[in-house]
C-alpha cells in the first residue's frame, strides 16, 4: 500500500462473493429454459415452481461449468459434495428454501492473479460452489408481483478471500473473475441482465492493525465502477464513523449509484438462521476418477498467462498484450492474424486500432466481424511484401469491412497497387518540380521543411500509390539536384 | 364371477378376456364406494372420470391392443399422490382445492398398466399420523369395526381396500404408514427399499424416508401391483436405475431352508397376547414348511422411534415450507394489510392442522444454530449405525420377522391426546425405513376382539423377492386373509 493512499492511516479490508450465473440451456434442477427475456413466467414447471411432489434433478451442465470454473480459478476440487437446503420465507424463493452447498462445496482453496498498475496481485478463492437462483418480485405499491423465470437458474458463488485493500483492487478483482468466465464460455458475464453480481465485504482497520473489524455487506452490486465507487463510499462512512466514535453495526446495505451512497437493507438482528441441512432430495455430487483431469485437460489458456505468452512470443508491450487478451475471441482472432500476417506487432495495431474502432462503432463483436482474422492477416501481408502503402491499406480495410471481399481481390479490382516503378515516380517527381519552380527554389535555398509539401504533391499525382520509401529516397535525390 | 372378492389379477385377466368390460368393473366398484363410504369416510375425493378411463382401457381391447397387466383393476390411492386434473389434498386444508396439472409417477405407471383410479383416499395430513384421526376431510373408521381406527397414515386406502370398494390401493410409508394399517385392516401392504419406487410426485413427508407401495388381498396381486409401479425415473434422483423383478411370476410357496430371523429385542417388547400368539403362530407355520429360526439381535433399534422423530420432522419442516399460499392452496384472508409475515403465519396457521404444526416445530428446532449437533446430526449418525447393524444382521438370516405393531387397531379417541403413546405405535417400523429396507405386513391372524392382526417381514435392500415368498407361505399355511371378512362389507 502506497504511502500516500487516500484513507490516510487506515486500512480497508475487501472481500467479494460474486455470484455468476453459469450459461446452460435448462435450470439448475429442471428443464426449464434459462433464457432471458422471456413474458413473465413463461419458462416455469412444477419443479421451479415448488408444486407439490415436485423433485429436483441436478442439470450435469452445470457441474461441468462449475469444475471448469473451479479449476480456472486453482481451486481443488471435491470429488464428494453435497447440495444442502438453505431455508427462508419469501414470495420468490417457492421451495421456501434454496438449494446451495454448505458444508461440502464443490470447489475450495484458490487464487486469482491479476495485474494493477503493473503490479501483480493475488486474492485467495474460499470456495466456489453451485446454488440455484430465486424468483423476482417486483413491488407496485399496493400489491407485488413475482416473476419465476429466473427461479432454479444454476448460479456459481464464488467467494473471496479478505484479501483486497482498496476499490481499486477490488474491481479489478472482479473484472478478472468476469473475465475467466467469459474465457471459460461457463456465463455470459452479462452485468445488466444479472448474469454476474457483486456482494461486497467491506471493513476498515488502522494501518498495520492485523485484526478484522465488523464488517458491512454492500449486496447486489452489477457493475465494475459501482463496484469501486460503493465500497470507496462505504470506507469513507466507515472511517467516518471509527472518527467520531460511532458503532458500526454488521449489517447488509445496498449501494444507491444516483446518490453515490449506500443505505441500510437489514441489521444483523434480523439475520437469518437458515437451517442448512443436506437435501435428500439429491444424491451427494460425485465425481468419477478422472473426470476432473479431463475437465483440466479441456482447460483453455487463461487471460493472464496468454497476455504473459504474447508479451514473450509476439515481442508487443504489456499493454498490448492486455487489451488483446481481455476477451477469448479477441486473443484467438489475433493470434489467426499473427498466423495469417507473419507480424504479430502489425496484427496487434491493426486489431487495436482500425478493427477495434469499426467494431465498437458498429456495436459488433469480434465474432460478428465483417473482416476475418485470415483476411486482415492477408492485407497485413501485402503491405509487408510492399504490395500496398500503409496508407492504402485503409482504403483496402475500408473496402474489405464493407464489402466482406479479400484484399487481393480489392487492390486489383480497384488498381491501388503501390506503384514501385522507379521511372514512374522520377515522371511524377520531375512534373511536381517542374510545375513548382517557386518552391524548388526556396528548398534548395535551405527551406527543407517544404519536403512534405513535395512528398504530398508526387503522392496526389500517383493517386497516394507511390512507394512513400521511394518517394522519399528519390525525391531528396531530385531536389537535390541529381 | 364375484367381482367384490376376486383378485386383481383375476379381474385383469376377465376384463382382458372380455368376460367383463372394465367399464362393468369400475361400476360395481364405484356403487360400492357409494353405499359403503358413508359408515367409512375412507376417500376424499371419488374420481368423476373413472368410466371415462374404464372405457378408455375397452375401447384398446376391442382395438386389439394390450390393455396392461392391470386392466380395468380398480385401485384407491392415496390423497398424498398428485393426479392430474383431479384434486389432491393431502387430507390438509392448506391444500384445499389443489387440482395438479400432473400426475405422480407410481400413478401414472398404474394407469398405463390399465388400472383405474377409483378415488383419492383419506390419509393423516401430509401422512402424519398413525390412526387416521388427523384428516381434514374426517375420522376414518375401520370396517372390521367401526368403533377402532384403520390405522395410519394410508388409513383411507387400507380401509377402502378391507371394505372392497377397490381391488387394490396404493399407501406411503414414512415410518410405517402402509404396514401397520395393512396390519389392522387385514391386508398384505408392502413399503419396497427406498428408491425402488419413484417418489415423483407424490407429496413429501420426509424425503429420505418415503416411499409409495402397495395394499392388496393377496400376496400375488400385492407382488404384480409393485412390479408396475418399480423401476428409474428420470423426475427422482433418488429412484434407483435396477432392473425390476417380474416378482408376479417368480412367487414360490417355498421357504425350506430360509433363514428367518427373529429380533430378541423386539420379542422383548411389552406385547398384547393376542399379537404374541399370532406372530408365534406364523413363526410356527414357516418352521413347520422348512424355514429354520435364528435369533438375532439389533440393540439399536431402541433409538429408532427417536432418530425417526428427529430425521422425519427435521425434513418435513423444511419439505412443508412451500404451503406458503403464495402460488397455490390456502392463502389466510384475515391478514393485515401489507404485512407479508403476518399472511404466511396466518395461511399456514388455518391451513396446518395441530399434528403438522407440531412436527414443523419439532423439526425446526432440531435444525435450529446451536442444536443442529445435538438432534439433526446426532440422529443421522445413529441411523447410519441401525442400517449397519441391519447389514450385520443379514448375515445371519435371509428375512426378518417381527410383529407389525404391540398390538391390534386401537379405539378411535384413545391416543388422539397422546402423542407420546401415539409415536410409539412406530417403534417396529420405523427402523426399516431409516436402514432403507424393505418391509412387509402379512395377515396372519385375528384377535379375541375379531381384528385382523399381521405380522412384518423385513428383508435385505432389493429383495423384496424373498419377503413375498416368506409372505406367499404364510398366506397359503394360515389363511386369514381369507379366513373372515370384515363388519362394513
Amino acid at each position: 500500500m502506497s504511502s500516500n493512499h487516500p484513507f490516510g492511516s487506515y486500512e480497508p479490508v475487501i472481500g467479494i462473493e460474486i455470484h455468476a450465473q453459469l450459461s446452460t440451456k435448462s435450470k439448475m434442477f429442471c428443464a426449464s429454459s434459462t433464457e432471458f427475456g422471456a413474458g413473465d413466467n413463461d419458462h416455469i414447471c412444477e419443479v421451479c415452481t415448488a408444486m407439490p411432489g415436485a423433485l429436483p434433478v441436478v442439470n450435469k451442465k452445470a457441474i461441468e461449468y462449475s469444475i471448469k470454473m473451479g479449476l480456472a480459478l486453482g481451486c481443488q476440487i471435491r470429488d464428494r459434495s453435497v447440495f444442502s437446503r438453505k431455508q427462508y420465507f419469501y414470495p420468490d424463493l417457492p421451495k421456501g428454501y434454496q438449494i446451495s452447498q454448505f458444508d461440502l462445496p464443490l470447489c475450495e482453496h484458490g487464487k486469482v492473479e491479476y495485474i494493477l498498475d503493473g503490479k501483480k496481485m493475488e486474492v485467495s478463492i474460499t470456495r466456489a460452489h453451485m446454488e440455484e437462483d430465486a424468483g423476482k418480485s417486483t413491488h407496485h405499491g399496493e400489491y407485488s408481483l413475482i416473476n419465476l423465470n429466473r427461479a432454479g437458474t444454476p448460479l456459481l458463488e464464488i467467494v473471496s478471500g479478505p484479501d483486497m485493500h482498496s476499490p481499486q483492487e477490488a474491481a479489478e478483482y472482479a473484472r478478472t473473475v468476469h473475465k475467466i468466465l467469459r474465457y471459460l464460455d461457463v456465463c455470459d458475464g452479462n452485468l445488466e441482465e444479472g448474469s454476474f453480481r457483486c456482494d461486497c465485504n467491506v471493513s476498515v482497520r488502522k494501518k498495520g492493525e492485523n485484526i478484522f473489524n465488523t464488517r458491512v455487506e454492500i449486496k447486489n452490486i452489477n457493475s465494475f465502477r459501482f463496484v469501486e465507487k460503493a465500497i470507496e463510499y462505504e470506507i469513507l462512512r466507515q472511517i467516518d464513523c471509527m472518527e467520531t466514535g460511532e458503532k458500526i453495526n454488521q449489517e447488509t446495505r445496498l449501494y444507491d449509484p444516483d446518490k453515490n451512497r449506500t443505505f441500510m437493507m437489514r441489521s444483523k438482528e434480523e439475520a437469518h438462521d437458515y437451517r442448512y441441512f443436506p437435501d435428500p432430495d439429491l444424491l451427494p455430487v460425485i465425481l468419477e476418477e478422472g473426470y476432473v483431469e479431463k475437465v483440466r485437460r479441456e482447460l483453455p489458456e487463461l487471460p493472464l498467462k496468454r497476455a504473459e505468452r504474447f508479451q514473450q512470443e509476439y515481442k508487443i508491450p504489456e499493454y498490448d498484450s492486455f487489451v488483446l487478451t481481455q476477451e477469448k475471441e479477441i486473443a484467438d482472432y489475433y493470434e489467426k492474424v499473427v498466423k495469417a500476417s507473419g507480424n504479430p506487432k502489425a496484427a496487434s495495431n491493426w486489431v487495436m486500432t482500425e478493427l477495434m474502432r469499426e467494431l465498437n462503432d458498429a456495436k459488433k463483436t469480434f465474432a460478428q466481424s465483417p473482416v476475418s482474422a485470415e483476411q486482415l492477416g492477408a492485407m497485413v501481408m501485402l503491405i509487408d511484401k510492399g504490395t500496398i502503402s500503409g496508407k492504402i491499406a485503409k482504403t483496402v480495410f475500408a473496402e474489405m469491412w464493407a464489402t466482406g471481399k479479400n484484399p487481393d481481390v480489392i487492390v486489383k479490382e480497384k488498381g491501388l497497387v503501390q506503384i514501385t516503378d522507379t521511372s514512374a515516380i522520377e515522371k511524377a517527381i520531375d512534373d511536381v518540380i517542374a510545375a513548382n519552380p517557386a518552391e524548388t527554389e526556396a528548398y534548395r535555398g535551405g527551406k527543407e521543411k517544404l519536403f512534405g509539401f513535395f512528398v504530398g504533391q508526387v503522392m496526389k499525382a500517383t493517386k497516394g500509390q507511390a512507394s512513400p520509401d521511394m518517394v522519399n529516397q528519390l525525391l531528396k535525390k531530385k531536389l537535390a539536384g541529381g | 364371477m364375484d367381482l367384490t372378492f376376486a383378485t386383481s389379477s383375476e379381474i385383469a385377466a376377465a376384463v382382458k378376456n372380455g368376460k367383463v368390460t372394465a367399464l362393468e368393473v369400475t361400476r360395481h366398484f364405484m356403487s360400492r364406494v357409494q353405499t359403503l363410504d358413508k359408515q367409512i369416510n375412507a376417500f376424499v375425493t371419488v374420481n368423476e372420470k373413472a368410466e371415462e378411463a374404464a372405457k378408455a382401457v375397452d375401447a384398446k381391447i376391442a382395438a386389439g391392443k394390450d390393455p396392461g397387466a392391470l386392466a380395468g383393476v380398480p385401485v384407491a390411492v392415496k390423497d398424498l399422490l398428485c393426479t392430474k386434473g383431479l384434486r389432491t389434498t393431502a387430507s390438509s386444508k392448506i391444500l384445499g382445492n389443489f387440482i395438479p396439472p400432473y400426475s405422480s409417477t407410481v400413478v401414472s405407471r398404474l394407469e398405463a398398466a390399465g388400472a383405474i383410479t377409483i378415488g383419492k383416499t383419506s390419509l393423516d395430513e401430509f401422512g402424519m399420523g398413525s390412526s387416521n384421526e388427523n384428516a381434514a376431510s374426517g375420522i376414518v373408521r375401520n370396517p372390521w369395526n367401526p368403533e377402532y381406527v384403520p390405522g395410519g397414515s394410508s388409513g383411507g386406502s387400507a380401509a377402502a381396500l378391507s371394505a372392497r370398494m377397490a381391488s387394490a390401493a396404493i399407501g406411503t410409508d414414512t415410518g410405517g404408514s402402509i404396514r401397520q394399517p395393512a396390519s389392522f385392516c387385514g391386508l398384505f401392504g408392502i413399503k419396497p427399499t427406498y428408491g425402488r419406487v419413484s417418489r415423483f410426485g407424490i407429496i413429501a413427508f420426509a424425503s429420505s424416508l418415503d416411499q409409495a407401495g402397495p395394499m392388496a388381498h393377496s400376496t400375488a396381486d400385492c407382488a404384480l401391483m409393485l412390479e408396475t409401479i418399480s423401476g428409474a425415473c428420470s423426475h427422482d434422483s433418488t429412484s434407483a436405475s435396477l432392473e425390476v423383478p417380474k416378482w408376479s411370476q417368480l412367487l414360490k410357496d417355498d421357504v425350506k431352508g430360509m433363514r428367518i430371523g427373529l429380533p430378541r429385542e423386539y420379542f422383548a417388547e411389552k406385547l398384547d397376547p393376542d399379537v404374541d400368539r399370532v406372530t408365534k403362530e406364523a413363526i410356527e407355520a414357516l418352521k413347520a414348511r422348512g424355514a429354520t429360526t435364528v435369533e438375532i439381535s439389533l440393540p439399536l433399534v431402541k433409538h429408532a422411534v427417536p432418530v425417526y422423530y428427529l430425521v422425519a420432522t427435521a425434513e418435513a419442516s423444511a419439505n412443508l415450507a412451500r404451503y406458503d399460499g403464495m402460488r397455490f392452496g390456502h392463502r389466510s384472508s384475515n391478514a393485515a394489510h401489507g404485512d407479508l409475515d403476518d399472511l404466511y403465519s396466518r395461511s399456514r396457521g388455518e391451513g396446518f392442522g395441530p399434528e403438522v404444526k407440531r412436527r414443523i416445530m419439532l423439526g425446526t428446532y432440531a435444525l435450529s444454530s446451536g442444536y443442529y449437533d445435538a438432534y439433526y446430526a446426532k440422529a443421522s449418525q445413529v441411523r447410519r449405525l441401525i442400517r449397519d447393524e441391519f447389514l450385520k444382521a443379514f448375515e445371519s438370516c435371509d428375512v426378518i420377522l417381527s410383529p407389525v405393531c404391540t398390538s391390534p387397531a386401537f379405539k378411535i379417541g384413545e391416543r388422539i391426546n397422546d402423542p407420546l403413546e401415539m409415536y410409539l405405535n412406530d417403534i417396529f417400523t420405523t427402523s426399516t425405513n431409516l436402514a432403507g429396507l424393505p418391509g412387509m405386513s402379512v395377515p396372519a391372524g385375528y384377535s379375541s376382539k375379531g381384528l385382523p392382526i399381521g405380522v412384518q417381514l423385513m428383508g435385505r435392500h432389493w429383495d423384496e423377492a424373498k419377503m413375498f415368498n416368506v409372505s406367499l407361505a404364510i398366506e397359503n399355511a394360515l389363511g386369514a386373509a381369507k379366513a373372515r371378512r370384515p363388519h362394513v362389507i
